[in-house]
């Protein structure tokens, strides 16, 4: 029934207009009546006890209407392991940590009132990287879980592991073996929008909240618990998501500025507006985790990988995000990027008094892609081969089930790294000085992309309704965030119900009118929202002809007096018309035997308006479901279970000049080859591969959220460096192997996160090639490409 | 102290009084209500908030409000024309997807307008050039520099 008019064709997004004319209202546009402003004092130290807070001269400060603190207010527990809380009572465990907060009736207000909360600590000892808050008798980041029970270590209590195969033997078994340890750092989203909420009750008690968020729907329980922690039970929250300045992860928990909104509103009774200014964006909003990957992998004679070992520990700094969860998708890259017989993945996370992080696009996928593709290329060194031809002899194939259970219906990883291999090949232009020297290197990738278990359900409802004219409006809780989300499901609608495009409207999500969705990540937003796009339709389409068995003989006849009948085909007797003689297309009703005959058309709008005036049975037309894919919740413990409906895959290559004088390397060209499924939108599409690369290339050779004993010395874009437009000049090669996922609507998979995950690996490899240089630690600063150099040389 | 100022804004006469210590920035989303203009830092480091004074691209933020008196001020809002229709430069951005979470995209497109009127068939490196001050953290800019070229095109040529 997938028949495409408008899938894959090149159509503006809907939600481009009001964007470009200043019309799409993000948190910081939004002001009600009576709105106050809150603004939050967060901690001077990374670990200290909280002596006393002083909050009398905040109060006096004309225009404040509240001042509370973690001693008088309710405690509101929050985050993935219950390890947070809103307002901190006795304790700070990261400088960022909330310890009071204002409301007043205007900005400058309560940032000066929050300036005068004097706060009194008692410094505490800390621990800042993994391992020393795994030494013997480092200085606990929680003494107690949160119910109290006493904790002994700084180790996170997750655990995500896998082993396919015998190490030991596979290890004895290999020609070759490359081991290293690769680390990442801790990067920020950089939303151009940054965070922000409005919090508002009703006089029952029944909470309004306004938040840049992915997850509205696990927001809500989230909120709901607040609620109850402040006494109101049974009451409801409604979260409903503005317009999203750029969210990359940083909407997939909820916040502790969240909570704060709805304190100060439930105290002062009025609505209250939290947004976050660019420093504190940069300071006090979860960056990504800083990781350290060790890897190892071995090969027989011929290159065929014979093991891969990978060890993960990552900083998850104070307290725990969803973000802690990345190892359950580093699974995925770590066991069924290219076919590897035997496999160990062991991951722990540590509690530092570090930033706590959380997520970040990709979820980490880049990371472990990062690792794996350069010890990969390290491997090909060693056994004397090309990097690429060893990449092509173990590619994945359609069919293959790997080692965690991923079944990969669709794969076109080969076509993949071929096609960028031949791009790569052709020469370019010899390099300019002699201090600079040319390379070129690849990196491949898996990613999820039809949906990605890691919660009970991974469904997503949807209700199509439609309205007398003829238009359909969607009510989806999946959030749209810049990524192109409501062009692909636009299209997707109008395809699978038979309408124009113009005809398809999508509603702002809102708990209160949208069905359940788990949240938009992972790549899921388009997989998900069309395939119950595509459920739902054809539900609406059944009941469409049914009706039009009933009134489709007298619209017809009104055709005829209206057209005439001179050219009437005789062939279809349309009084005798049966349900299953009909399509709906481009809006009209008309036999499939006669699609264009203007007579038998019956435009959508008279239709439903001739069902829902009818003097039998009047009806009206609004059908929901609910897509939930044949997917597995994976045992972490044993690190097996399909996961994902279907996979993503992709490969990218690169040429840099390295200058071995100043150690500067410049990309010169790009290339990458994706296979995800049948294209939906080529131009939305394309704007996620040139963006995720963006971000891969910042990734790679620049950005780093620095600290210094837990602070963050680089909080604004001054010193924390986002790729501009200039320092992306190099041309960017895009294609796209079009498989058709069994799976995915129109068959299309999920494409929102893998253009980022091979930059990095890809960059570093084509330095290697180029200088003969293996830098491991992100981001490859000019300084450490000198320092490797350096090393080189004097070997 | 409050300091009365008139300028134009979007070709209409405006007279208000302004703190000295705000930005334009200030003045327009908060005083006047505009806030398709928008704030990133507010440091001068990211353009979201460009405008275009007295045909120069600025950024809002560090731009003191008393000293918008007697200019001419052009933001997002007062490019649309007649009936709300998209002017050349949002259209072209609207046809090469130069958009995404369009957070930037105000600051991008008045960034454009400037640049256009002084520099009319530019090369895509004087573009990039051009938008150093306009970070955008979605798009990795080449659809934006698309729509710049189908913008200077189609001033040219409005078939194109
Ligand atoms: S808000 Fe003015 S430059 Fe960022
Ligand atoms: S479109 Fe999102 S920052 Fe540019």
């Amino acid at each position: 029934m997938t028949r495409s008019r408008h899938v894959g064709t090149e159509r503006p997004r809907p939600d481009a207009a009001d964007k470009l004319a200043g019309k799409a209202h993000y948190i910081h546009d939004i002001a009600v009546q009576g709105m106050l402003y809150g603004r939050i004092r967060f901690s001077d130290h990374a670990h200290a006890r909280i002596a006393r807070i002083d909050t009398s001269l905040a109060e006096s400060v004309p225009g404040v209407r509240a001042v509370i603190t973690g001693q008088t207010t309710p405690e509101i527990r929050f985050g993935l392991l219950r390890d947070n809380v809103a307002l901190k009572k006795d304790r700070v465990r990261q400088f960022r940590d909330e310890v009071a907060a204002v409301a007043a009736t205007s900005p400058e207000a309560a940032a000066r009132a929050v300036e005068l909360i004097e706060v009194e600590y008692e410094p505490l000892p800390a621990v800042f990287t993994p391992d020393e808050a795994l030494a013997e008798g480092a200085a606990l980041v929680h003494e107690t879980d949160h119910a109290g029970r006493s904790r002994s270590s700084n180790l996170l209590p997750l655990s995500c592991r896998h082993l396919t195969g015998d190490i030991a033997a596979a290890t004895a078994a290999s020609r070759y073996i490359v081991e290293g340890t690769y680390t990442v750092p801790r990067i920020q989203q950089a939303c151009m929008g940054t965070s922000g909420c409005l919090a508002e009750f009703s006089p029952e008690g029944n909470l309004t909240i306004t938040a840049k968020t992915q997850i509205p729907f696990l927001a809500q329980r989230d909120f709901n618990r607040a609620l109850e922690a402040l006494g109101l039970t049974n009451r409801n929250s409604r979260v409903i998501v503005p317009a999203i300045g750029g969210a990359f992860g940083t909407g997939l928990d909820t916040h502790a500025y969240e909570f704060i909104a709805i304190l100060l509103a439930w105290k002062t009774g009025r609505p209250v507006k939290i947004v976050y200014d660019r420093r504190e964006e940069f300071s006090c909003l979860s960056p990504r985790q800083e990781a350290r990957i060790r890897v190892c992998q071995g090969c027989d004679d011929r290159g065929r990988l014979t093991f891969r070992d990978v060890e993960v520990i990552q900083d998850n700094g104070a307290y725990t995000s969803w973000g802690a969860t990345y190892p359950n998708v580093m699974l995925v890259t770590a066991t069924s990027l290219y076919r590897v017989p035997a496999v160990r993945f062991d991951s722990r996370i540590v509690y530092t008094n570090n930033t706590y992080c959380q997520a970040m696009r990709g979820y980490g996928n880049p990371e472990v892609t990062w690792a794996i593709e350069s010890n990969l290329d390290e491997l090909a060194a060693a056994a004397g081969m090309d990097p690429i031809a060893m990449r092509l002899l173990n590619a994945n194939e359609p069919g293959d089930l790997s080692p965690m259970g991923l079944k990969f219906d669709s794969c076109a990883l080969r076509e993949c790294l071929d096609a960028v291999a031949t791009s790569l090949r052709t020469s370019s232009s010899p390099p300019a000085g002699q201090t600079r020297v040319r390379g070129t290197g690849m990196a491949g990738l898996i990613n999820v992309g039809g949906g990605g278990k890691i919660y009970r359900s991974d469904g997503s409802g949807i209700i199509l309704k439609l309205d007398d004219y003829g238009n359909v409006n969607v009510a989806y809780g999946g959030v749209e965030m810049g990524q192109g989300l409501h062009s692909a499901l636009t299209i997707m609608v109008a395809d699978a119900l038979g309408v124009r495009p113009e005809r398809v409207f999508i509603n702002q999500t809102d708990t209160a009118t949208c069905p359940w969705d788990v949240g938009t990540h992972a790549s899921r937003g388009a997989f998900m929202a069309g395939n119950a796009a595509v459920l739902a339709a054809t539900k609406l389409r059944e009941r469409l002809f049914a009706l039009a068995e009933r009134v489709y003989a007298d619209e017809v006849e009104r055709n005829i007096a209206r057209i005439g009948q001179s050219e009437r085909i005789e062939a279809f007797d349309f009084r005798a018309a049966r349900a299953a003689d009909f399509d709906l297309r481009d809006g009209y009703l008309a036999p499939r035997q006669a699609p264009d005959e203007a007579w038998y058309r019956i435009e959508l709008g008279r239709l439903l308006r001739a069902a829902h005036f009818a003097e039998r049975d009047p009806a009206i037309f609004t059908e929901e479901a609910f897509y939930e894919p044949p997917t597995q919740l994976p045992d972490w413990e044993r690190g097996y279970g399909n996961m994902s409906a279907s996979y993503g895959f992709g490969a990218q290559g690169v040429e840099v000049e390295v200058d071995t004088e100043t150690g500067e390397v410049r990309i010169l060209r790009l290339v990458a080859v994706s296979d995800i499924g049948r294209v939906l939108n080529p131009a939305t599409l394309k704007g996620q591969m040139y963006g995720g690369i963006a971000q891969g290339v910042g990734y790679a050779l620049f950005e780093e959220v620095q600290t210094e004993r837990g602070r963050i010395l680089n909080p604004g874009f001054t010193d924390y460096k986002v790729a501009s437009a200039a320092d992306l000049d190099f041309p960017i090669e895009l294609r796209f192997v079009e498989t058709n996922d069994p799976h995915g609507p129109f068959g299309a998979k999920g494409a929102g996160e893998l253009a980022l995950a091979p930059t990095a690996p890809a960059i570093a490899n084509a330095i290697y090639n180029a200088v003969g240089v293996r830098v491991r630690d992100l981001p490859i600063t000019p300084e450490k490409v000198l320092r490797a150099l350096s090393e080189t040389s004097r070997r | 102290m409050r300091i009365p100022v008139r300028f134009e804004l979007n070709g209409h006469a405006v007279e208000v009084e302004v703190a000295p210590d705000r930005t334009l920035l200030d003045l327009l989303r908060d005083t006047m209500g505009e806030t398709g203009t928008k704030e990133g830092c507010r440091e001068g480091e990211c353009g979201a908030c460009t405008v275009v004074v007295d045909g120069r691209a600025v950024n809002s933020c560090l731009f003191p409000a008393p000293e918008i008196d007697g200019t001419r001020v052009l933001t997002i809002e007062g490019l649309s024309c007649d009936h709300g229709r998209l002017s050349r430069v949002q259209q072209a951005f609207l046809d090469a997807s130069g958009t995404q979470c369009g957070f930037c995209t105000p600051g991008m497109v008045m960034t454009a307008v400037a640049f256009l009127a002084e520099n009319p068939a530019p090369m895509d490196t004087e573009i990039r050039e051009a938008l150093t001050g306009n970070l955008c953290r979605c798009t990795g800019y080449v659809q934006i520099v698309e729509a710049i070229q189908l913008a200077a095109r189609r001033s040219r040529d409005p078939q194109a």
